[in-house]
């Protein structure tokens, strides 16, 4: 299944003053294409997630928002890609409760639930790459 | 040498402001009265800084009285509401006259070349204090919104003789978290309440940390003797909060702020009747 990307841009994500902004772009790109409210909420609240560990354990990165289509159907899809110290058991991190700081360890496991398409890379020391994609109809 | 060739500026200060009030005009940057005092006093510091100092120009005190006065004046600008262009065009406008009154006393055309290049030195220097001004200027007009928006936004509403309730608008942060449990718990306390009603009609989206935020926020209420509802909860943000697997069980939740108001008037046994019409 091949995907186009119809359109792209990039955010720059250093503090916590940038969420809110970058959640309000998302959802823009959703509306652009007609998500239903109930998918605009699951995708804002997964970048939601997704852009608190950005921060909280890659101390930051870059956010990437593509306007998606396979064809059939159109979507929304967000990457997020940190330099911080990566995750050492993706397994471990996927599992519902398991946290490294104090949180409720939902963030990664929830946020998979949440989308159609979840992908994430980490190596040791080289950060990880997350990649989120949620339908207009998925 | 320098600057000797820069004091002949002092004796044509008149006409030095002259033209650089021209310029100002010319290119809309003027203001009246206010900018032709300011004008004036900075036109009569500058050159006689440059007629007293000596040559290095940047430890003399003559110049630092004259950086004060260029930072005030940029960041009152700033205040009174000049665009960025219109205030860096002040002092390259006074460069200009500045300029051209130059040309007009110096004939030795390689003294003119180190007369303006000194000049020019001096005044790109303080065109980039009076920017650093005005945007120290204008982000204080920010962070004194900031300041305003974070108490406004967090009113604590006492809705009945023993109900108070927080509505709660925009994305819930750590810092904003602590602000709204302060000053729901105070208000507990002052006011006697024993229910507590948090409204999240207003936010946007319900994800763990918000989750997290709330939960600690009732169980504190909790720990002071009161109970906590959370009313505003939309079918999406359900929907949300279920698929991401936050346990929310433990917590008294309504999809209304009226359906909430209902229960806490169970709570505390009171009832409301519709008056009979008599006749």
């Amino acid at each position: 299944m091949t995907t186009i990307t119809n359109n792209r841009e990039e955010a720059l994500i250093i503090k916590e003053q940038d969420v809110v902004p970058l959640r309000n772009r998302v959802k823009e790109y959703g509306v652009k294409i007609g998500m239903s409210i109930l998918n605009q909420t699951k995708l804002i609240t997964a970048t939601s997630e997704l852009v608190r560990n950005l921060l909280k354990y890659g101390g930051g990165g870059k956010v990437i928002i593509e306007s998606v289509s396979n064809g059939r159907d159109n979507g929304v899809r967000v990457t997020f890609i940190d330099n911080g110290p990566g995750i050492a058991d993706i397994t471990l991190a996927m599992k519902d409760g398991y946290s490294t700081g104090k949180s409720l360890g939902l963030g990664l496991p929830g946020t998979k639930r949440l989308v159609n398409e979840f992908d994430i890379k980490s190596e040791l020391g080289n950060g990880t790459t997350v990649t989120i994609t949620k339908w207009k109809n998925g | 040498m320098q600057n000797n060739l820069l004091s002949g500026l002092k004796e044509h200060e008149n006409k030095l402001l002259t033209i650089w009030s021209q310029i100002l005009q010319e290119t809309g940057g003027g203001d009246g009265a206010m900018e032709e005092e300011e004008s004036k006093e900075f036109a009569s510091l500058f050159t006689s800084a440059l007629a007293k100092s000596d040559v290095s120009y940047e430890n003399s005190e003559e110049f630092e009285k004259v950086e004060d006065l260029i930072v005030g004046i940029a960041s009152s600008r700033g205040k009174r509401g000049f665009s960025p262009r219109e205030n860096a065009q002040y002092l390259i406008s006074f460069k200009q006259a500045a300029s051209q009154i130059l040309s007009e006393i110096i004939k030795n055309p390689s003294e003119f070349y180190d007369a303006s290049l000194k000049l020019n030195e001096i005044l790109d220097n303080m065109t980039i204090m009076t920017f650093e001004a005005y945007m120290k200027g204008r982000e204080d007009i920010i962070s004194r919104q900031v300041d305003e928006i974070s108490e406004i936004s967090t009113p604590v509403i006492t809705v009945w003789d023993g109900i108070v309730a927080l509505p709660i608008i925009g994305t819930l942060d750590s810092s904003r978290t602590q602000i709204v449990m302060e000053n729901l718990l105070q208000q507990i306390v002052d006011t006697g309440s024993s229910i507590a009603i948090l409204d999240i009609s207003g936010v946007p989206a319900v994800d763990s940390l918000v989750a997290q935020h709330l939960i600690k926020t009732v169980s504190a209420t909790r720990l002071m003797g009161a109970e906590c509802i959370i009313s505003g909860i939309r079918p999406e943000i359900a929907q949300t909060v279920v698929h991401l697997g936050i346990d929310l069980t433990g917590i008294l939740t309504k999809a209304s702020l009226a359906s909430a108001l209902r229960t806490a008037f169970d709570m505390l046994q009171l009832q409301v009747v519709k008056r009979k019409v008599i006749g």
